[in-house]
């Protein structure tokens, strides 16, 4: 009886490991909403991206989905890429680097040429290992960690951390907005951290000092007392917060409970501090922050891109959605200006796009007349956003 | 007589699933049947069933519930990739530096659990249950507090930032806290994960037939009877926990060379990877280790080959979970199960009898 049990044991084993050897010719298009399913395998380009669309950080990786399908939907209307059309799918990574190289092995099976991701930093470092392997051309839209564009084939759309942390102190210092500066930052999160180890390198070449640094976790955000009170104590002028906006928020009320009223300089998590539920938003008045993209700025692109996304999904997009809206627009001007088909193989496509990158000066939505070095890094000028009136406002 | 050979088949059998589902994987690879996706799960799968096998032997044969399992991988993925990292350029060939960091991690986690092993087994049943929950997350935290750095003058530490290290130029920053360690050779292959399941397979199940087994199990059943006839508890309870651990250790090892970043996360060296252990190991059956290599690794493809469902997959997942735990534990679903068994049993006979 035994020796039937096993063998059916090692029957299902064996069968459920050929299933998904099988499973190569199985997989489809699984994003129903990208237009033109009607075109065959090598005559359209097709782009993968992954990112966190569920589990805690499920917000950055569907806005990264909703900016890639916008663009996509655009360029498809408007006659794709070089004639042909777009082929997008987007995969579930979780925010762990095993899932990402899962996400990012199932998207190749699909068939990807370019890849757009992966959204958060640590699945991002794990996958570009793999996409240099493959020589596959990867950008990526909000994996800020340095390491991210460590290979020749990996570009990014957004700020990296450091440049951030540097760009801030630049501004503080070049404006002289303060003497003493106090910093209260995130010392679990990989993002806040990078963001203030800049900084404070740079602060050492800017006429300010740092009087104050405080850090909190992921496990206690709820109360920044002792912080705030640090900050006050130390007689800092101005307060830096890289961080992101849920967290602001309370840090701003309780600088107003201690009536403690220094300058507020963020990062670019701080766009939607306007939007959080129950914030008296006369507290923000007068906060300073760097972003790459503003919502209710007049520009002409960024306003149809708003109204696009707010019509489709209901909900004002962020960053995230931006950059990576941004990020399929490169995708197009590399291989236009690389002259590529879709029916090249994805390591000729990606040493075309990489020729080409170099040439590539694109204006959009969270940036203008933004290019690329060898290192992957987009020159672009940070916007410098202040809260005025209760509105943001380009300064 | 019959009964020793009887189990001897039982293992071999287990050994030979093993085997057989190297040799299939690696005949479709060659063939070209096998998809990316499979290809990238081959480790992951590896790492997955020497955790459940390691599991195992404290929830199946000593008895006892463990819900820090993924701490001890964490020590072992940690250890090791920070030996590799360093070593990366000094040790040659790559082999040599794998082994090396194996056996690293798998001490390294041995210890732990040794460590962790001496106050915690004095408790029982659920308070064991809390107090390892509470070490998993002692560890994973620790690893995430601590950064590490090195320059000409040798080490430095810090718990602060990698400011403090106060690193001369051209010094590498190796533990980064909450960033973890990037930048570790990719040096796990499908056939060492393999190597390394025979060989869990191989320790687990000696242990579990010996003496020392035998002595495992007495204290499981009876702790008081055990205690009479002169079972040394204490030393049979650490030695099974702190060998479950030293498993747990080594899969860590092979989990932080198949990606270049390892951060300590909830997600991978966390409570929850702790109870998707143990879901491993339930639902494959308390005891039973050809078991619970099946369900880990039916468990980990399953939300895999379900991508094509999208959003719902997890849901599925989450479903069939259910499905199956009810129908290994309800009295409905035993007796269909009973059911099942006699049929087989009914035509083994028959066929006995031709």
């Amino acid at each position: 009886m035994k020796k039937a049990l096993s063998l059916l044991l090692a029957g299902s084993m064996v069968l459920s490991l050929a299933a998904c050897g099988g499973s190569k010719d199985t997989t489809t298009t699984t994003d129903s909403s990208s237009a033109s399913s009607d075109a065959a395998g090598s005559d359209t380009f097709k782009i993968g991206g992954t990112g966190p669309i569920t589990g805690g950080a499920a917000i950055y990786g569907n806005a990264v989905k909703n900016g890639i399908q916008i663009a996509v939907d655009e360029i498809n209307a408007a006659g794709g890429i070089n004639g042909y059309q777009i082929d997008y799918n987007f995969q579930d990574d979780e925010h762990d680097a095993e899932k990402a190289v899962n996400a990012y092995n199932n998207l190749k099976d699909w068939g990807m040429q370019v890849l757009i991701g992966t959204t958060t930093s640590a699945p991002c470092i794990a996958v570009v290992e793999k996409t240099h392997e493959d020589n596959m051309f990867q950008i990526t839209p909000s994996g800020t960690a340095v390491e991210c564009v460590q290979y020749d084939n990996a570009y990014r759309m957004c700020f990296s951390d450091p440049t951030q942390g540097t760009e801030s102190a630049k501004y503080i210092g070049e404006n002289g907005m303060a003497q003493k500066v106090a910093v209260i930052y995130d010392s679990s999160d990989v993002y806040s951290t990078g963001i203030y180890e800049a900084f404070a390198e740079e602060a050492a070449n800017q006429p300010f000092e740092i009087v104050s640094v405080e850090a909190f976790t992921a496990d206690n955000k709820t109360d920044f007392s002792v912080q705030v009170q640090k900050s006050k104590d130390a007689g800092a002028d101005l307060l830096f917060m890289p961080f992101y906006y849920t967290e602001a928020s309370l840090v701003l009320a309780e600088c107003n409970k201690q009536g403690y009223e220094p300058t507020f300089f963020g990062c670019d998590g701080m766009d939607g501090i306007l939007g959080v539920e129950n914030f008296d938003t006369a507290l923000a008045e007068g906060l300073t922050f760097l972003a790459p993209f503003v919502a209710k700025s007049e520009d002409e692109q960024v306003q149809s891109f708003v109204s696009k996304y707010e019509e489709a999904y209901g909900e004002t997009p962020n960053q995230f959605a931006a950059d990576a809206y941004d990020c399929v627009y490169v995708v197009k001007a590399a291989i236009e200006a690389a002259g590529a088909t879709p029916d090249m193989s994805v390591s000729d496509l990606c040493d075309a796009m990489k020729a080409a990158m170099a040439d590539v000066s694109y204006s959009g939505i969270t940036g203008k007349d933004i290019t690329w070095g060898e290192d992957g890094e987009p020159n672009k000028a940070p916007l410098v956003v202040k809260v005025v009136d209760g509105e943001y406002t380009e300064l | 007589m019959k009964k020793m050979s009887k189990q001897l088949r039982s293992n071999l059998i287990t050994y030979g699933i093993v085997v057989a589902a190297y040799i299939i994987v690696t005949f479709c690879m060659q063939a070209g049947m096998v998809s990316s996706l499979l290809k990238g799960l081959l480790v992951p799968l590896c790492v997955y069933v020497i955790l459940a096998i390691s599991l195992n032997l404290t929830v199946g044969i000593l008895g006892e519930l463990s819900l820090g399992h993924a701490g001890f991988m964490c020590a072992g993925a940690f250890s090791s990739a920070l030996f590799s990292k360093i070593t990366a350029d000094v040790i040659q060939p790559a082999g040599l530096r794998f082994f090396l960091a194996l056996l690293i991690g798998t001490v390294v986690a041995a210890i732990f659990g040794l460590l962790i092993g001496i106050p915690v087994l004095r408790l029982k049943g659920d308070y064991l249950a809390i107090v390892t929950l509470a070490f998993g997350e002692i560890i994973k935290n620790v690893v995430n507090v601590v950064f590490l750095g090195r320059d000409s003058a040798g080490f430095h530490m810090s718990t602060k930032d990698s400011i403090s290290l106060g690193l001369e130029p051209g010094g590498q920053v190796l533990i980064k806290g909450p960033q973890g360690i990037t930048g570790t050779p990719n040096d796990s292959t499908f056939l060492i994960g393999i190597i390394l399941i025979l060989v869990t397979l191989f320790i687990v199940i000696n242990l579990i037939n010996s003496r020392t087994g035998r002595a495992i199990m007495a204290i499981r059943d009876n702790r008081i009877a055990a205690e009479s006839v002169g079972i040394d508890i204490t030393k049979y309870k650490l030695l099974a926990f702190s060998v479950s651990a030293a498993l747990a250790g080594t899969a860590g090892v092979l989990y932080a060379h198949n990606l270049s970043t390892l951060i300590a996360l909830p997600k991978n060296f966390g409570y929850n990877m702790s109870i998707m252990i143990l879901v491993f190991v339930v639902l494959g059956g308390i005891g039973n280790i050809r078991g619970s290599i099946i369900a880990a690794v039916v468990l980990t493809l399953l939300p895999e080959m379900l991508r094509a469902l999208n959003d719902y997959r997890m849901l599925i997942y989450a479903v069939v979970l259910i499905a199956t735990m009810i129908f290994t534990s309800s009295q409905g679903g035993q007796e269909i199960q009973e059911r099942m068994k006699a049929f087989f049993k009914r035509r083994s006979k028959a066929e006995e009898g031709k």
